[in-house]
């Protein structure tokens, strides 16, 4: 292919354009930076001879056209000669078919583009808010009439979603919390050295594992692990029309498919955060035997005065409800799914960070009542 | 019309193709010889490997054996950047379109330009109507996502996108499929104009036979792992069982009458 080309030639009243070589999407940024300034001719006329050129597709002809636009707008007369049939061909079609004007640039710039984006994610934020809400309702709802005719709680997908959340998630969440217990015993064993008290590290182990450390991981593990999950299963089958189609058969997407979630988890953390517990408590262990050379019994013996059984309950409290924002969560962000794949890898971002979000900040609030209530 | 058939005319030639998926082979020794400007129409039962037949050709799919010349070149022979020039010279609409769900119609349309040329911005975003506006789309719909369009718009979007770079080859896959009659009936047309105007040699799938009879120059029917092709009246006097039942059953008789 040749690049495509303009050459001018003049007479006294006319100037001929003769365009020659391949005027092609490919090839046609070659003509663009260097098309003759078309203000400076002050020629009655101009003629465009098109015999030379090769071939023309759409792209050439459109930025001809254009061309030929601009310098009729400095009113020059301008002529077509020498047409190949199959240029006359393109050229006819695209100007049937282009604007006149340029489509408008749809995005807006600078300081009004800051304010519109805030605006619309201001209104974005209480739209999903109002949703949440509403999907609380379906949910609460559903819930009170499973619990009332218990026989419509669909136990299969319940106990499989137990097993799913909770079973195959005891590895990680065990040597997270292990390791977890292992670096607040060193840590606070080097600083406590300090004041020669370094038996309480037990005390800081007991209280910060039982109280926050235990459930918090927990939680933050399971939004990763089973909220994701939950979105993007929940959203895949949105994407498939599986959840329309169940809607049509007479089963109520939230009995068969979000219930057994948010059950399964409700009564899945609390024993996983138990789990936790004990394994932070042991990693604590591995650490001060090594730095206090105590044994395990003395370790233990350490552990009742540390720790009251008032520290386990308020970190086990907090159990239930993380689960249920996580599932609340998870499924939500999985039913706003629209219909298309990139919806779902979106949603399940957001879920994810929406439930980490929001275990944290009632982890916050918990804890301020908590200490107001004296417990 | 095709002009008569000589080698130079061929835009694409298949030879001896074999796809093969584990054991099961679903072309063997498959010749296929396409001609310059027409509008070739591939049909043939469930599982014939008509897409497959056509991912081949696109170089979607790995043949297990064969040679495909595309404009006169051996698709194995050339370098990588050649054959990238190829592509770009063949259009692709897939069933649903396949736009890009994240892109605006128009974005879809300026992101094939823009990885290929170095054309200003304000120019692509004026090509990308054009195309719009030759798809037989509003222009409005070039700031829709594809998930706001109707089915029969996205595979209109799905044609503008594929037309981005002006391609002298445009492959369709089930053009018609899922469209009511007076949409098909559009498409169909759509097809020829742009195959008309733009010289577009058109290979598509297709099992809508008002289809066949309205734009297809030829048909091949994908039968025992090869293909035959000729007109509809020639196909229509093959002893074949399968091609007599396609066109000489119920809707094939209606669809020729309508045509006559």
């Amino acid at each position: 292919m040749t690049s495509p080309e303009i050459k001018l030639s003049s007479d006294k009243t006319t100037l001929t354009c003769s365009l020659s070589g391949s005027w092609t999407t490919q090839e046609l940024a070659n003509v663009i930076n260097q098309t003759p300034d078309k203000n400076k001719s002050d020629h009655q006329e101009q003629i465009f001879d098109l015999k030379a050129v090769e071939i023309m597709d759409t792209a050439g002809a459109l930025y001809f056209l254009q061309h030929q636009d601009s310098v009729e707008a400095n009113g020059h007369k301008t002529s077509l000669k020498n047409v190949p049939k199959h240029v006359r061909q393109i050229i006819d079609t695209v100007q049937d078919h282009r604007l006149k004007e340029c489509p408008p640039e749809t995005s807006l710039k600078g300081i009004r583009k800051l304010l519109t984006d805030t605006g619309e994610s201001f209104f974005k934020i209480i739209d999903q808010g109002r949703a949440l809400v509403t999907f609380l309702g379906l949910v609460l709802n559903a819930f009170a009439k499973q619990l009332i005719n218990p026989k419509r709680i669909r136990w299969t997908p319940l106990v499989a979603q137990m097993e799913q959340i909770g079973i195959h998630a005891l590895p990680i969440v065990g040597l997270i919390s292990f390791l977890i217990g292992v670096v607040l015993a060193f840590q606070g064993a080097g600083q406590l050295e300090r004041f020669g008290a370094q038996i309480f590290t037990i005390n800081l182990v007991a209280v910060g594992v039982l109280r926050e450390m235990g459930i918090l991981l927990t939680a933050i593990i399971v939004a990763g692990r089973s909220g994701s999950a939950f979105t993007a299963q929940l959203g895949t089958m949105k994407v498939n029309e599986e959840i329309d189609a169940m809607r049509t058969i007479g089963l109520d997407p939230i009995d068969v498919l979000v219930l057994p979630r948010i059950l399964g988890l409700i009564l899945v953390l609390p024993l996983l955060t138990f789990y936790a517990d004990i394994m932070g408590l042991l990693g604590g262990a591995a650490m001060t035997m090594i730095t206090l050379d105590l044994s395990l019994f003395q370790y233990i013996r350490y552990l009742q005065d540390a720790a009251s059984l008032g520290d386990f309950f308020v970190g086990m409290v907090k159990a239930p409800v993380f689960a249920f924002v996580i599932a609340l969560i998870g499924c939500h962000e999985g039913l706003q799914v629209s219909r298309s794949a990139e919806s779902v890898g979106r949603q399940t971002t957001r879920s994810v960070v929406e439930a980490i979000f929001f275990v944290i900040v009632l982890d916050a609030l918990l804890s301020i009542l908590f200490s107001v209530m004296g417990i | 019309m095709p002009k008569e058939a000589k080698p130079q005319n061929f835009v694409i030639s298949l030879k001896g193709i074999r796809n093969q998926f584990g054991d099961q082979i679903l072309h063997n020794h498959l010749d296929l010889d396409i001609r310059k400007g027409e509008v070739l129409g591939i049909v043939g039962g469930s599982g014939t490997g008509k897409s497959v037949l056509m991912r081949t050709i696109v170089g979607l799919n790995q043949k297990a054996a064969g040679t495909i010349k595309i404009l006169g070149q051996d698709v194995d022979q050339v370098s990588q950047t050649e054959l990238g020039v190829l592509r770009q010279r063949m259009g692709v609409l897939f069933q649903d379109g396949a736009l890009f769900s994240s892109l605006t119609v128009s974005q879809n349309i300026e992101a094939v330009i823009n990885e290929h040329t170095k054309l200003p911005a304000q120019f692509v975003r004026e090509v990308a109507a054009l195309k719009i506006a030759l798809a037989g789309l509003p222009i409005e719909a070039g700031g829709k996502y594809p998930s706001e369009l109707s089915g029969g718009m996205r595979k209109r979007a799905g044609i503008a996108r594929a037309l981005a770079l002006d391609p002298d080859i445009l492959f369709l896959d089930e053009p018609t499929a899922g469209l009511d009659p007076i949409g098909a009936a559009q498409f169909d047309s759509l097809i020829a104009k742009l195959q008309d105007t733009l010289g577009l040699t058109v290979v598509m799938i297709t099992h809508d036979l008002d289809s066949l009879h309205a734009i297809c120059n030829r048909i091949g029917v994908l039968l025992d792992k090869k293909i035959k092709v000729g007109t509809i009246i020639e196909l229509t006097k093959e002893a074949d069982p399968w091609i007599k039942e396609y066109f000489g059953g119920p809707r094939g008789r209606a669809a020729t009458r309508s045509h006559d």
